[in-house]
């Protein structure tokens, strides 16, 4: 028997994607989708999604929870619990194209809630800590739903499918983002499942990943010293919960962050200023658990901008591209240059070099 | 130039120094062949002093070597700072074993001197008591 | 009661030179020479299977071999035990023993295998590619601070930082030789790791090498001073030893001369015995007022390390410890070597490091305070595997002893207790101790640590790890073989082929 995904873990190949307007200007899901395309070799099939930022301005102050419940006695479970610690304020589907290559479509739903204050208090914790606890409880402790995507003014959008075809089963092409990432998967051990897709979310944090990390299980281990709870086995999760670890929790900045999970090497930290030698040792020797080897690129999207980093090795191939207020992240530059065709700056950012790229202030 | 030198400090007293000069001035490849049931007749010996303190000597090559002035017979000469014998020459006067100070030239089973050569005569290429040494207690080595 | 020997010395007659090498060469007098028969003759008898005769015989000619005269088979009743037996009845003493259970208890580093990378993500090439091995050993706080201006405040708690993650652990001066510690001591220098005091002070011409010492502070307190504390780079509370958990040490007096003395400061010839506990410790809350006596004593500029040998409650102890102020645990486990240990506790009391490392790490983990001390992991850690395997179980770093013991010379005939050691190392006697050169013994310590820094590499680039602290704790990286569930649950670790 095949085993399910959180029975084992789960290794995978993938495309990552991401295109993001520096002015804030929102775009549909159109081009996004287009750039996975002659990716298609990248993924078999068995994972596809996207994240989008900028999506619900006029919930903007709600945590949209995007959620698949196996079938309405999970739902009614779940909805529940979510009573007991937030006020509902929408509860709808999630708008899909029926189509012959998405099939096994588990209920879709789109919930807007907001932290009970009461609760709060009474747990004395804030609300993000509230969200991040409660998903973990539904994805580790209900069986049958599964939170997928829990931030503010954005969300994430996969199934089991090739990548083009689950961002048009979204219909994707009718939200407008000023952020976007995709996915496509080549997972090697798993019959493909929904919730196993990518992005990965937790809280704003959306971490599309392309690799095969070796520091796995030393990662997990650790970050679930911190009540995370790494049920899915895969990489993605892992290094999402390590980036609300480090950024929201610890408080480093996006630099920092990069510099724990990709870390410079000892050489390259000695031949570095005083000042710079003492903040990268600091922080290898405060945060070793949490340095990640192995190969990968990912790309982590938040409120305001993304962050794309590849191991410090460079084992999986990264591109980056730029035009006027765009940028494009891709595994291949033939997906950039199906987002723009003209365009003319292109590089390959160097191993452990983190791409940070931010919405000019106030204006998502 | 490398010389021999002796570290009294490490000197084990062991005496296997003797023997594997033995052996590498046998001309033989087997060392039982050529140790067994003889009395040997090293370049190099142990010393014991009244303390119990054991050191190995040999030849020194000094700059400046006794031997080689007080040799009757030319045997004995200079060669690239190595001292050598030449045993068609000699005679057996044993001059040199007598002027020696450091009681470093001997006389071999044939009753003629035998000197250290730094085993540069034999198949070993490098002084084989410092390869045998098991504590360190001889060394060849260039000093100032 | 007199037995045949327990070794017979087969000396091949037509071999022999009687160059009288063996008969120099053994503190036991095993060998002389027979003027009169011009022959080599032997008293077995006196032979501990030291292999000093073997090693130094140029012609080959000597080897030394179990003998195969045994009292009459029985499964139950070996040989051993009634010989045992037959000398306690005879003196009425507790029977003593050296270095590390010898007996067939199950080695669990032998049935772990490691993993490798294949096609779904590469190796990566230690020959080629950076490969990271350094350590540092302390207490990490819960959270990053800043300064005033943004910047990260990167001061942190005293650590200790290691090039590879392997120290020699504690053999005090007393139990072995002046030159055995010259030689760690050097070793440690130039490799950039730590060597550690044991307890018994640390030889005045040692204190040079105080940023490569962890100085150690043990039950007999022997040896302990401020300057002494001081010049370490950091102190260990020894509370216990994986070869002889719940007692303390025992230096005989034949081995308390001279500078082992003064440096231990006790009167020369006595025997330096400590005690089984530390009589300010008799619980958790005791060991807290040490640790932090030690760092007040030192201006909190040292990490504090505490020893504890692996008993059953092992999780539990450590997880005092972590929450004692400590920064370092040292957990020994009963396979561990000694200078000298009752034999019924060196065989019979502790248990095997590799489950009480897991157990350790894991019980760390689940409390959340994994970050509050760094673990070290001894008893007998015995190559570059063993370290890969016990640093992916969760160790932070590995104690070795019987090892750098071997690379000196030692030949595990586990007669250290006599303090006649043949090859310079567990011995005070100024002839024996002269026979390990330090300029010898330390290269070799640093070969074999190089040797073993170079496999280590080569393994974590075969799991596409290139660095140390990708691969502490990183448990996916070992299955079992031949392991029961309840091990294999102990270790969290999957089986071969899971």
């Amino acid at each position: 028997m095949i085993p399910l995904e959180g029975q084992v873990r789960i290794p995978s190949g993938c495309a990552v994607s991401a295109m993001i307007s520096k002015d804030g200007k929102r775009l549909n899901g159109e081009s996004i989708i287009e750039s996975m395309v002659p990716m298609h070799d990248r993924s078999n099939g068995l994972g596809g999604g996207f994240a989008a930022y900028g999506i619900y301005p006029e919930y903007r102050d709600f945590y949209a929870f995007h959620i698949f419940f196996n079938d309405t006695q999970c739902q009614k479970e779940c909805m529940n619990l979510l009573k007991e610690y937030f006020e509902i304020v929408q509860d709808e589907h999630i708008k899909v194209r029926k189509m012959p290559q998405i099939t096994d479509e588990p209920i879709i739903r789109r919930v807007f809630v907001s932290p009970m204050q009461s609760v709060l208090r009474h747990l004395q914790i804030d609300e993000k800590e509230l969200v991040v606890r409660i998903v973990n409880r539904i994805n580790a402790g209900l069986n049958g739903s599964y939170v997928f995507s829990c931030g503010k003014n954005m969300g994430a959008f996969k199934a089991v499918g090739f990548p083009e075809d689950v961002g048009r089963y979204y219909r994707l092409e009718e939200y407008e983002a000023y952020s976007w990432t995709a996915h496509g998967r080549y997972p090697t051990n798993t019959p493909g499942w929904w919730g196993g897709a990518h992005p990965f979310c937790m809280l704003d944090y959306s971490i599309v990943h392309n690799g095969e990390i070796s520091s796995y299980d030393a990662n997990r281990r650790f970050i679930e010293m911190y009540g995370y709870k790494c049920t899915l086995q895969t990489d993605t999760e892992v290094i999402t919960y390590i980036a609300d670890y480090l950024l929201r929790r610890q408080g480093l900045t996006l630099e920092e962050t990069a510099s724990v999970i990709a870390a410079p090497f000892w050489t390259t930290i000695d031949s570095k200023s005083e000042q710079e030698k003492n903040t990268y040792t600091y922080l290898r020797n405060m945060f070793p658990s949490l340095l990640v080897t192995g190969p990968f690129s990912i790309i982590l999207g938040f409120n305001g901008g993304l962050m794309a980093l590849n191991d410090r090795l460079k084992l999986r191939s990264m591109v980056v591209g730029e035009q006027d207020d765009m940028v494009y992240i891709a595994s291949e530059e033939a997906a950039i240059r199906v987002m723009a065709p003209d365009i003319q700056k292109i590089w390959s950012p160097a191993g452990g070099e983190p791409v940070i790229v931010k919405v000019k202030e106030g204006a998502f | 130039m490398k010389r021999i030198f002796v570290k009294e400090e490490w000197c084990l007293g062991c005496h296997l120094c003797e023997y594997n000069c033995a052996f590498a001035n046998s001309g033989l490849t087997d060392m039982v062949k050529a140790l067994k049931d003889k009395k040997i007749y090293p370049r190099v010996r142990v010393e014991t002093d009244e303390d119990g303190i054991t050191y190995a000597v040999s030849c020194r090559h000094c700059t400046n070597p006794l031997c080689v002035k007080s040799c009757i017979a030319g045997a004995l000469s200079i060669q690239d700072g190595v001292i050598q014998i030449d045993h068609n020459k000699c005679v057996g006067c044993l001059t040199c074993v007598l002027v020696c100070p450091h009681g470093a030239v001997v006389e071999d089973e044939k009753g003629i001197a035998q000197k250290c050569e730094l085993c540069m005569k034999n198949s070993c290429g490098a002084p084989a008591c410092v390869a045998g040494c098991p504590n360190g207690a001889i060394v060849y080595e260039e000093r100032e | 009661m007199n037995f045949y020997p327990e070794f017979e010395v087969v000396r091949n007659d037509s071999r022999c030179v009687r160059c009288r090498v063996c008969e120099r060469q053994c503190a036991n007098e095993v060998h002389w020479y027979d003027e009169d028969g011009k022959i080599l003759l032997s008293d077995e008898s006196k032979c501990v299977n030291c292999q000093r005769c073997v090693s130094l015989c140029p012609t080959r000619a000597l080897k030394i071999v179990k003998s195969d005269c045994r009292l009459r088979e029985n499964a139950n009743y070996s040989d051993q035990t009634i010989k045992e037996i037959y000398r306690q009845a005879e003196t009425g003493g507790v029977l003593l023993s050296s270095m590390g259970n010898p007996n067939p208890l199950p080695v669990y580093w032998d049935k772990i295998l490691i993993n490798a990378s294949q096609v779904t993500n590469p190796p990566i090439d230690p020959l080629r590619e950076p490969m990271e091995t350094k350590v540092f050993l302390g207490k990490k706080p819960e959270k990053i601070s800043r300064n005033e201006d943004g910047t990260l405040n990167t001061e942190l708690p005293p650590q200790l930082s290691l090039t590879m993650p392997v120290m020699f652990s504690a053999m005090s001066y007393g139990s072995i030789s002046y030159n055995a510690h010259a030689s760690l001591a050097r070793a440690a220098e130039k490799l950039g790791i730590y060597y550690n005091t044991g307890e018994g002070g640390l030889h005045e011409d040692f204190y040079r090498f105080g940023k490569n010492t962890i100085v150690q502070v043990a039950s007999g307190r022997f040896g302990v001073h401020k300057d002494y504390l001081e010049a370490g780079a950091a102190i260990e509370i020894k509370m216990g030893q994986g070869a002889k958990p719940g007692i303390g040490g025992h230096l005989p007096g034949t081995k308390a001369v001279g500078d082992v003395s003064k440096t231990r400061m006790i009167p020369e010839g006595s025997d330096a015995i400590s005690p089984a506990p530390h009589h300010d410790i008799y619980s958790i809350e005791d060991l807290r007022q040490l640790v932090f006596s030690l760092k007040e004593a030192t201006e909190y500029r040292l990490p504090v390390i505490v020893k504890v040998a692996a008993v059953h409650n092992i999780a539990a102890i450590a997880s005092g410890i972590a929450r004692s102020g400590a920064d370092i645990i040292a957990i020994d486990g009963f396979r561990g070597g000694t200078g000298a240990a009752p034999t019924r506790i060196r065989d019979n009391v502790g248990i095997p490091i590799e489950l009480a490392l897991a157990a350790v790490d894991k019980r760390l983990r689940d409390e959340g305070i994994r970050n509050n001390v760094s673990i070290v992991c001894g008893g007998s850690i015995r190559s570059a595997s063993d370290v890969v395997k016990a640093i992916a179980l969760g160790a932070d770093a590995c104690y070795v002893a019987t090892a750098a013991c071997l690379a000196m010379g030692c030949h595990l005939c586990r007669s250290c207790h006599t303090g006649k050691c043949n090859w310079g190392i567990a011995t005070q006697r100024p002839d024996l101790v002269k026979r390990l050169n330090p300029e010898i013994g330390y290269k070799r310590l640093v070969n074999l640590m190089d040797a073993w820094r170079h496999e280590i590499k080569e393994l974590m680039g075969g799991m596409g790890i290139n660095s140390i602290e990708a691969l502490r704790g990183n448990r996916l990286m070992l299955r079992g073989v031949g392991l029961t569930e309840k091990e294999l649950e102990i270790l969290g670790i999957g089986h071969a082929g899971e």
